[in-house]
């Protein structure tokens, strides 16, 4: 570097006053909608109702968690979010080692039209779910499944499987082959190698794509009013908000607080697994 | 009630991943008995594939195929009707309306949403705490379409002339401009396709800054440094080196935002409901399903999703596999 005088340091980071006025303002910009909620959930209801959340701060502090304890105890948020959870943990469990097995046999066994059977199953990503939505509904109903947390693990575990089966079979195929010959020298049967080898070694694949799924089921508000909307008792908690929407459509009170506690945990998985969750949020970006 | 529900979620996690791990200690333990090696090797991989073969083939591929033979039928699918359906959704005005706001959120989010989140990736390439301000713009992914629709309902509220505003657009717009009148963005119809679209923008531009951004970091150095040791300015900089490098990253981000949007159903369902002249195909596919009961245009709404699609997901896989996404 060649050195420079006083004046001439000054002059260069005046220079870049303005890039850094412009990203501050435009991160500001896309942080403000989310902060007016988080600051207008712990309002009394006749302040969020007459005054804007910017005026929170003013003397006398009035904060509160009444909101919260209002859409918990009166809105059922607090029997959806054991639905959202109760539906997305198995929707996310389930069908991780089922594409597993089909994407280690797509990877280390030969066999005919193995690579056409692939590129079907990864074409089947073009699919929308809305092309699935009524022949389906239609056979839930007879089998007295609309409405049950089953039909609903079932439906998503089959949407996330192109998806998954694609990931997958990416990462296994790539893992080193006399990783396998050695393993087979040895006498290990397929059963050993893949759920010795090939599973650990898959971990950060399957951290990802997990974090996808989940995120994409816990998410997902279709899929559930089509196969659940009837039924308020297994309603997740998209479903609960927006029905309080229509309903309640300027009760602020409890929709900025329903709507910041179906955040926490996706905000969480955020914060804590950013990596893998933006690595799952790219791959995944064009399912169903 | 509550207890039994539990007990079945942890049965599905528990129980589920333990049948298919006995089902394949029992289907390996039979292969490896068998004497026959040339039909073990055949029947081996059918084993394997068998459990994702079933639900694909239940959930995924019975259901389309379905989907296209409603789509030729009549509303509560007894009697064959042709083309009667498409051709509904192409002539009616309503229908219209719905293939217009779809077009607009196709052109304008798109537009919007790479154009900016390419401005981003650039900007932010220049300064030290580019990943605090790439994660603020990207934190949008991580809630649903349900929670950004309540977020922006709040955003977009309107209260009359003279009282104070709550809503944030409206109070910043009226304190910056003496003589604004607040709006009801949601419901006037000049209006609320575009406060809609800039919802969808506000969530999708971390997705297309975080993959532009790495393409972004892929193009070599010492290229932008000559160009700026020959004179170019940042501008020409970003026009001819920048941006036709990045050609191949731009389609893909493209294409998958244009899928994507194609298929847009919560933002409208919450913040309007598709009311006043804000539907789009698959909010009026719902209530086709739900509101009218006509399977028969249902199904024909989504084969047109359908449709639609396939060819924007082929110029994306034929980028990828170009390799122009790796970046």
């Amino acid at each position: 570097m060649v050195k420079r005088k006083g004046t001439e340091i000054v002059k260069l980071i005046a220079a870049r006053i303005p890039l850094h006025l412009v990203i501050i303002a435009i991160t500001a910009i896309w942080f403000l909608p989310s902060l007016g909620l988080f600051i207008s959930s712990f309002r009394p209801q006749h302040l969020i109702l007459n005054t804007g959340w910017w005026k929170a701060f003013e003397w006398p502090l009035r904060f509160t968690l009444e909101n919260y304890k209002r859409v918990l105890t009166t809105a059922n948020m607090d029997r959806s979010f054991f639905n959202s959870l109760m539906i997305a943990v198995p929707s996310t469990v389930v069908p991780i080692l089922i594409a597993a097995y089909a994407a280690y046999a797509f990877s280390w066994m030969k066999f005919r039209g193995r690579i056409l059977l692939f590129l079907f199953i990864v074409g089947l990503l073009v699919v929308p779910i809305q092309m699935t939505l009524i022949p389906i509904l239609r056979i839930y109903n007879k089998l007295g499944l609309t409405g049950t947390y089953v039909g609903i693990w079932i439906a998503h575990s089959a949407y996330g499987m192109p998806l998954s089966v694609y990931l997958l079979r990416n990462f296994i195929g790539e893992l080193p082959g006399e990783m396998f010959e050695s393993a087979f020298i040895d006498g290990a049967s397929h059963f050993d190698i893949f759920f010795r080898l090939v599973l650990p070694t898959s971990v950060p694949a399957i951290a990802s794509l997990s974090i996808f799924q989940f995120m994409w089921v816990w998410n997902d508000l279709l899929v559930a009013l089509v196969y659940l909307g009837g039924t308020p008792d297994v309603a997740p908690m998209t479903v609960t908000i927006s029905n309080l929407v229509n309903s309640y459509g300027g009760g602020w009170h409890l929709l900025t607080s329903a709507a910041f506690i179906s955040m926490i945990l996706p905000l969480i998985i955020f914060f804590s697994l950013q990596k893998y969750f933006v690595r799952g949020i790219l791959a995944g970006s064009v399912k169903g | 009630m509550l207890i039994q529900r539990v007990f079945l979620s942890i049965l599905a996690v528990v129980a589920v991943p333990a049948v298919l791990v006995v089902y394949m200690f029992l289907s390996e333990k039979g292969l490896i008995k068998s004497k026959r090696k040339s039909f073990t090797d055949r029947i081996r991989p059918l084993l394997w594939l068998l459990p994702a073969l079933l639900l694909i083939s239940g959930i995924l591929i019975y259901p389309v195929i379905n989907t296209v033979v409603l789509s030729f039928m009549s509303a509560n699918s007894t009697e064959f009707v042709g083309l009667k359906n498409f051709a509904y959704i192409f002539a009616e005005k309503e229908m219209l309306i719905v293939l217009r706001n779809n077009a607009l959120w196709v052109v304008f989010f798109t537009l919007l949403t790479v154009t900016l989140g390419l401005l981003i990736a650039v900007l932010t390439d220049r300064v030290k705490y580019e990943s605090v301000a790439k994660a603020f713009i990207f934190l949008p992914m991580a809630i649903s379409f349900v929670a950004a629709g309540v977020i922006w309902k709040f955003m977009y509220e309107f209260r009359p002339i003279g009282t104070p505003q709550i809503g944030t657009v409206n109070a910043i717009l009226t304190g910056l401009i003496s003589d604004f009148k607040p709006q009801a963005w949601l419901s006037n119809r000049s209006q609320n396709n575009w406060a809609l679209i800039i919802v969808g923008v506000w969530m999708w531009t971390g997705f297309a800054m975080v993959i532009l951004s790495a393409a972004l970091k892929g193009i070599p150095y010492q290229l932008v440094e000559a160009a700026r040791i020959d004179g170019a300015n940042e501008f020409n900089i970003f026009f001819r080196i920048i941006l036709p490098l990045m050609k191949n990253t731009v389609v893909v981000v493209t294409t998958t935002l244009v899928i994507n949007v194609l298929k847009i159903f919560d933002i409208v369902y919450v913040m309007t409901n598709g009311n006043l002249g804000t539907e789009v195909i698959a909010n009026r596919m719902y209530k086709e399903m739900f509101t009218y009961r006509n399977f028969g245009r249902a199904s024909a709404l989504a084969v047109l999703l359908l449709v639609v699609i396939i060819p924007v997901m082929l110029i994306n896989i034929r980028r990828l596999k170009e390799g122009g996404a790796r970046g």
